[in-house]
């Protein structure tokens, strides 16, 4: 039984092996790098999957946690801390005694002191989880078009305030962020001689992510969560406490989101407000649409596929036209996404008796 | 003992007076019916019991403690399940994962324990398991398990729905017009079904608009009118209290 139901994410793993091998013996290596970057906008969508999907609850200001994820620990790790160090900011040398504080030079080589990555990233995951409660408090007491609508006042905010603040670089965004060493030896950077370490760094992550997910999905919790989807009523009358399963929901996508927040921004050296803007978020609910809703495979399948053709620039100048088009499409004459066809559901009952 | 104990209970919406001054108890292990004309106010006290809605004054105790201002899950959780008029199925879930939900009060693994599928949290889940299949057994339709719910006749559903407000194990069982919508026989089997839950010490508080059905297996019955109670007796008692008769069938005369 433990075996059937891991056996498609050995599949998969294989698969995300497969391609990295493939990229070698064809000579398009540079691929990797929008796989990696797809790879964690995925984990961003199958974490929204699970709040619209399983839960019934549309999110329109995911962009926005992604970037408060992202601008957070790209502050914190190139914010530079000599000044106050040398004020003699008792905070900052405690600081810096405790070793939480590294040391490198930026471009110019001159010698910048800022927040360790590991520190920035709890830090920023911790933000996110205390802002997610924050809106989602108040928020997820609105249902349908309300709830829509409200959430995606949160991500406009999100935006403007990006785009407006000097700490987060106003429209330039961040740059020169520093990469994230994991592990001696492992560090998520963009560096070309990291691309297939990165590559594997942002899988693996996906693929626990996916996982969690899917036993999260598989229990007690994610039974709750499909029958308030159904009748948050009847689900109430059976001691659900629906108010705070769909706060917790809500808050653990948002900590996926800026967990892919953060690997990315460390990845691309950088975060500019665009990564916060509305068309984001309407993108990541038009994958998880058109991957079925409640379907985690297709949400990952299809946030594969169309974020890596967008970021191979295939859809043009007209990337945000052709998601929006997809929404509108998906909704008119798939609602339960395009996987539900007959020829994947054969295909996914003979894979999952072997 | 006096298991749930309704006391000068009203309820308004704005002008109206749904429910006004109504008070009865339920007596542990007993069958107790609520009956009256539409209109009466039976469905309103019912979803006050429930927490479904606030009342605007009275009390409410069950097993000696107030639960009215609780919410619909923390009543749930004391021990009083209920079932739903124009049934309430979990669509996309078979019979048996709708039973499942009901025994949501009866287990405890949360998000860590579910991501990481603890191996208590499995545990868990296979005794969640058995037990809604033991339930769809005793409601006698354990051969419909892994048939999704929704899909099922009207009376197999609202087995169903027996059964996953069983699967709380509560100590009253609250049912809003079970035979709504059911012919003669499949009413005949939903009276069957509710003494057998009766039989396994499970207090019943039912609403219902089928006569035949309350005076079959009711021990006692209450019954009101725009709001009031007006009556409250044992069955044959009920069908020759004078104002009863005029509320149901008008004066002799009219």
């Amino acid at each position: 039984m433990k075996a059937r139901k891991y056996f498609p994410i050995f599949v998969l793993m294989l698969v995300l092996a497969g391609i990295q091998q493939l990229t070698q013996l064809t000579g398009t290596v540079y691929y990797l790098t929008q796989m990696t970057m797809t790879a964690y906008y995925a984990l961003l969508i199958i974490g929204l999957c699970l709040v619209m999907g399983y839960a019934g609850q549309l999110s329109l200001g995911h962009a926005g946690f992604f970037a408060i994820g992202g601008y957070t620990s790209a502050v914190l790790t190139t914010y530079d801390l000599t000044p106050l160090l040398s004020k003699g900011n008792s905070i900052i040398s405690f600081l810096a005694a405790s070793g939480l504080l590294v040391s490198r030079d930026n471009l110019y080589g001159e010698a910048l002191l800022s927040v360790n990555p590991w520190i920035a990233c709890v830090a920023a995951i911790i933000v996110t989880v205390v802002i997610a409660f924050l809106i989602g408090i108040p928020v997820l007491k609105l249902k349908g078009h309300y709830l829509a609508m409200a959430t995606l006042g949160f991500g406009i905010i999100i935006f403007r305030v990006v785009l407006a603040t000097e700490i987060f670089g106003e429209a330039d965004g961040i740059s020169d962020v520093p990469g994230f060493p994991l592990l001696p030896g492992v560090i998520v950077s963009g560096d070309f001689s990291n691309r297939v370490q990165n590559y594997y760094i942002a899988c693996i992550l996906l693929v626990i992510g996916f996982v969690l997910l899917q036993n999260l999905i598989d229990s007690r919790v994610g039974r709750a969560l499909r029958a308030i989807h159904g009748s948050e009523e009847a689900a109430n009358a059976m001691g659900v406490d629906t108010s705070r399963y769909k706060l917790y929901t809500f808050v653990l996508s948002a900590v996926f989101a800026a967990i892919a927040g953060i690997f990315l921004t460390h990845y691309n050296g950088g975060i500019g407000p665009s990564e916060a803007g509305i068309m984001k978020s309407v993108r990541y609910v038009a994958i998880v649409a058109i991957g079925g809703m409640a379907n985690l495979w297709g949400a990952l399948v299809m946030a594969a596929l169309l974020n890596f053709l967008s970021l191979r620039g295939m859809f043009g100048s007209y990337d945000d036209a052709v998601f929006g088009t997809i929404l509108i499409i998906i909704m008119l004459f798939a609602p339960h996404g395009l996987l539900r066809l007959q020829f994947w559901h054969f295909f996914k009952k003979s894979s999952g008796n072997t | 003992m006096t298991l749930l104990d309704i006391k000068n209970v009203n309820k308004h919406f704005g002008g109206l007076q749904a429910v006004s001054q109504v008070s009865f108890g339920v007596q542990k292990g007993m069958i107790k019916s609520l009956i009256g004309p539409n209109g009466a106010g039976k469905t309103t006290l019912f979803n006050l019991i429930s927490g479904n809605l606030p009342l605007t004054s009275g009390q409410i105790f069950f097993a000696g403690r107030p639960i009215h201002g609780l919410a619909p899950y923390q009543i749930a959780r004391r021990g009083i399940s209920r079932t739903f008029q124009n049934i309430k199925l979990f669509p996309g879930m078979t019979a048996l994962e709708n039973v499942m939900i009901g025994r949501h009060t009866r287990s405890r693994a949360g998000f860590i324990s579910g991501m990481f599928h603890f191996p208590t949290a499995r545990k868990e889940e296979d005794t969640i398991r058995e037990k809604s299949f033991e339930l769809l057994q005793l409601l006698e339709i354990s051969q419909y398990a892994d048939v999704e719910a929704a899909s099922l006749a009207f009376g197999q559903q609202r087995a169903v729905e027996f059964a996953r407000a069983l699967a709380s194990e509560p100590s009253i069982l609250l049912l809003d017009e079970p035979a709504a919508g059911l012919n003669i026989y499949e009413t005949a089997e939903i009276a069957r079904l509710i003494t057998k839950i009766q039989s396994q010490g499970i207090t019943v508080l039912l609403v219902e608009h089928d006569m035949s059905l309350v005076m079959d297996i009711s021990d006692e019955i209450v019954v009101l009118s725009f709001g009031q109670k007006i009556a409250e007796d044992i069955p044959s008692a009920i069908q020759q209290n004078k104002e009863v008769i005029h509320i149901y069938l008008g004066d002799a005369d009219a």
